[in-house]
């Protein structure tokens, strides 16, 4: 068994998808680019793809990921703990399918729908924590149109300067009460041509701070009307390696900026 | 030249539709035509496009449906039709088609529902009978051909296309009446003709569409790759419309059944499929294709594997034709559901509407699936079939408990959904001439069953609720006159109405009351055999003399053997166009009852419920 970590987009329209939406997408897709995809044993087999944090319908992404399965050839191969080794043998697990395991990124976005591009593929080690178990902190970009900066600054800069951050949510039939301070991180605010940009780091452990919280937080009905007139993009998700922040893939040139091409 | 293809529901209902896809898919490859497709927005959507100010939109380019030089429906159910003149209106097109000119798009239909357009004549231009694949691209010629010449009098395209054979154009015909009866619908345009016949392609294999099925991004009904095996059938359920008007039997050639598949799931990502007919167990060979499939063995002629495990789905299974073989065959897959379909309780009620199918051919089915498996069973019946007593609707509890019965034997605890719909007479089946049962009759039996299934363990029964019953079947054969009352309905509100929650008995009826019209007379009064019927003009190839004929044979119960492996009855279908049944395989499927010869005798159990055989004077004068 190989196992694959994908890195994705997810751009433009298709960001009314689902995460189950997209889901789904992305097991045809593994299918139609005739990756040898590894299926789970039992009265319904299912295809073996792994799937990172959720993002919420509406949101557009930088920084996607998902891990896929795939059969191996032929016998294991003993030292596949050996990035390399475990890359050849992955390059033989798709022998005949692929390429190379560089054409595997542009072959499955050739057969994803507009918006969604896979940026990068990468063989991961046997034994590497899930992308649920392992990023601690997402990065996140607000834009909104029509307002200042300077005020979308003062109220994010008003919010972390308190102690607790306390909201009230319902947890099995039970009003309870959590303090969202601790989950979060930096932030900082630019202009730019289409408004306003706040970019901040929002914890994941024990639970993600969704988006819409953290508007909601900033209590600032005068700059937010509608939420859903917030354009948010997920830029960045986090893992910790031997207290190293870095990136679950990082690429080779990092996608700041990006929102310039978004529709 | 442009064409709108429009389901009258929403995307995820209408998505799916072949016919749709087919006609779009042929309409691209025209070089002088595209086509774009839209569906009806859910009532949130629709309420901001209204606030808005904008109109039905396409899914692919989100262009203005009045754009469209045509708007073809596809109309399968004959409650959308309020859901029909709604997208008319939100297009921005007057619905009624006299009040539109020469800038609005011309509104067409086809689909099953299209036998008996009356009930919406007053809404469309045009509409199509029977198979799409040929006639659409005459349409689009002589709409091509009269936009070259300048677009002129929109009567002048109207009558061009009248002329097109399987095109029938409801402005170039009059009605006239005889207080509540027809007393004849005439051509009012010249070169018309008096009787439009079905269009029908002869070869499936020439039409190996659609070649790219679509894959919906959301999730939508029947989400899979969907492969149609063979067209029409001619098993002659006497209660089945589509089996009457889609005749002779057409089977796709298993190469290219194989070809459809492998390259379709290899093309969408679709890790399942559906084989779909109107009875996919009589497809020739049916067992070896499902063994290649569902076992991943690689087909014959070595177009490679399938990419992983395929579940295999077979809609629409006769329990005559589905026997251990295929059972194995299919559980080597992923399981999917079954469905079988014996109809009616009794073997007498099954006589009557030619379902030939003994108590012991559905036993022995479901002994393969619940041996193979398959922990539950879905069975479907019709309850309000003419002739229909409690004994046989009763029936219907006792052979799902022996179902169970059956299945202990491999299960632990089996079980059996059983669901019952309410039976709507059809145009152009032996059943047009039968008076629906009343909604209050229909209430009354689903409740006896209630009450059988109490005590029956591991069944689950599910119903339709009878007063939408009641309205299918007052669409199903209504005329003219129903258009002012489904603008009513529509006008008051009525979209949507085969959902449930939105469906509302009170608008039709009164609806019916403010127009005059009487519900009995249309939905629960038996036809007489001189009736002018609203679709006496149409025809589906269909003898009058034959169905006339196979409806005295029902009340007789007297069955009738399926015409593709037993000599021609000539019911018209075929002789009348020169074209003939394409089946590979001579003989029937293993261990059917029907055209097999095995005994069929039946001792009675119950008196039937009379139905008087309205002959009218005609009748009387002949016999």
């Amino acid at each position: 068994m190989t196992r694959l970590r994908v890195r994705y987009n997810k751009r433009g329209r298709v960001r009314f998808l689902s995460h189950r939406d997209v889901a789904r997408c992305l097991e045809r897709a593994v299918r139609r680019a005739g990756l040898p995809v590894a299926y789970s044993q039992g009265f319904s087999p299912r295809a073996r793809l792994h799937f990172g944090l959720a993002l919420s319908n509406g949101f557009e992404s930088d920084a996607e990921f998902f891990d896929v399965d795939l059969v191996d050839p032929g016998p294991a191969d003993p030292g596949s703990a050996d990035p390399v080794d475990l890359r050849s043998t992955m390059e033989r697990a798709v022998a005949g399918h692929l390429v190379g395991a560089g054409g595997l990124a542009e072959r499955l976005s050739s057969v994803l729908p507009d918006g969604i591009d896979v940026a990068a593929v990468v063989p991961i080690a046997a034994g590497t924590a899930s992308l649920q178990d392992s990023v601690e902190v997402c990065t996140w970009q607000f834009r909104l149109v029509e307002v200042p900066a300077d005020a979308l600054d003062a109220a994010a800069t008003r919010l972390l300067d308190r102690d607790r951050v306390e909201v009230t949510l319902i947890r099995k039939g039970k009003q309870v009460s959590e303090d969202l301070r601790p989950l979060l991180g930096e932030h900082s605010t630019r202009m730019s041509s289409e408004g306003a940009v706040l970019t901040i780091d929002l914890g994941t452990k024990p639970r993600s701070v969704r988006p819409v919280e953290f508007l909601a937080a900033l209590d600032a009905p005068e700059l937010i009307g509608n939420v859903a007139d917030v354009r948010v993009l997920r830029t960045h998700q986090w893992i910790n390696l031997d207290g190293q922040r870095c990136e679950p893939i990082s690429l080779p040139r990092p996608s700041t900026h990006a929102e310039e091409r978004a529709s | 030249m442009s064409w709108l293809f429009t389901y009258p529901d929403t995307y995820e209902i209408g998505l799916p539709n072949q016919g749709l896809q087919i006609l779009a898919e042929i309409v691209t490859e025209h070089p002088d035509a595209v086509a774009e497709r839209a569906y009806a927005p859910w009532i949130d959507l629709e309420a901001e496009l209204r606030a808005h100010g904008l109109p039905l939109f396409s899914v692919e380019g989100h262009r203005p449906a009045a754009m469209f030089d045509l708007i073809g429906f596809n109309l399968s159910a004959e409650l959308t039709y309020t859901n029909l003149v709604n997208l008319i209106d939100l297009a921005g097109i007057p619905v009624r088609a006299a009040e539109r000119s020469e800038q609005h798009p011309l509104v067409c239909i086809g689909g099953h529902c299209t036998y008996n357009p009356e009930p919406v004549a007053d809404f469309v231009d045009l509409v199509v009978l029977g198979d799409g694949e040929e006639v659409v691209s005459e349409i689009t010629d002589v709409v091509l051909e009269w936009k070259a010449s300048g677009r002129g009098d929109r009567r002048e395209v109207l009558l061009a296309l009248a002329r097109v054979p399987g095109v029938y154009v409801p402005a170039a015909y009059e009605v006239s009446y005889d207080g509540p009866r027809l007393r004849s619908i005439e051509p009012i345009w010249p070169g018309v003709p008096a009787v439009v016949e079905k269009r029908t392609i002869a070869d499936l294999g020439a039409w190996p569409y659609p070649k790219n099925q679509l894959v919906p991004l959301t999730e939508v009904v029947h989400d899979r790759l969907n492969v149609e095996v063979f067209r029409g059938c001619t098993r002659g359920c006497r209660f089945c419309q589509a089996g009457m008007i889609t005749r002779p039997v057409r089977e796709r050639p298993a190469e290219q059944v194989r070809t459809m598949v492998a390259e379709g799931l290899r093309r969408t990502g679709y890790d399942e499929v559906a084989l779909t007919s109107l009875s996919t167990a009589d497809f020739s060979n049916i067992t070896d294709i499902v063994g290649e499939l569902a076992g991943n063995r690689p087909p014959a002629d070595g177009s490679g594997d399938l990419c992983g495990p395929v579940s295999v789905s077979l809609p629409s299974l006769r329990v005559d034709a589905f026997g251990v073989g295929i059972a194995a065959e299919l559980q080597k897959g992923r399981r999917s559901g079954l469905t079988f379909a014996p109809e009616a309780g009794t073997w007498r009620m099954r006589q009557v509407i030619n379902k030939l199918i003994r108590d012991e051919d559905l036993y022995g089915a479901v002994d393969s699936a619940y041996s193979q498996g398959w922990r539950r069973v879905k069975l479907y019946f019709l309850t309000g079939l003419p002739t229909e007593t409690d004994v046989d609707t009763l029936g219907i509890a006792e052979l799902a408990a022996n179902c169970i019965e059956v299945g202990r034997q491999h299960q632990r605890s089996p079980g059996v959904t059983v669901s019952v719909g309410g039976f709507v007479p059809k145009p152009f089946t032996p059943f047009q001439w039968f008076g629906q049962n009343t909604a209050v009759e229909l209430q009354r039996k689903i409740s006896l069953l209630r009450d059988a299934f109490r005590d029956v363990k591991g069944a689950q029964m599910k119903w339709h609720d009878p007063s939408a019953t009641q309205i299918e079947g007052l669409l199903s054969r209504g005329d003219r006159r129903l258009g002012p009352v489904i603008e009513s309905v529509w006008r008051r509100g009525g979209t949507f109405q085969e959902w449930s929650e939105h469906f509302r008995l009170d608008l039709w009826a009164d609806a019916m009351a403010e127009h005059g019209l009487s519900m009995d007379d249309y939905v629960h009064r038996h036809r007489t055999e001189d009736e002018v019927l609203p679709w006496s003009h149409l025809s589906a190839g269909l003898h009058h003399d034959f169905l006339w004929q196979d409806w005295r044979d029902a009340l007789a119960e007297v069955g009738l053997p399926d015409c593709r492996w037993t000599p021609c009855y000539d019911c018209g279908a075929c002789t009348g166009y020169g074209i003939e049944h394409v089946v590979a395989s001579a003989t029937p499927p293993a261990g059917g009852s029907q055209g097999t010869g095995q005994g069929l005798s039946w001792t009675p159990d119950s008196r039937p419920v009379p139905v008087e055989l309205g002959v009218g004077a005609r009748g009387r004068r002949s016999s």
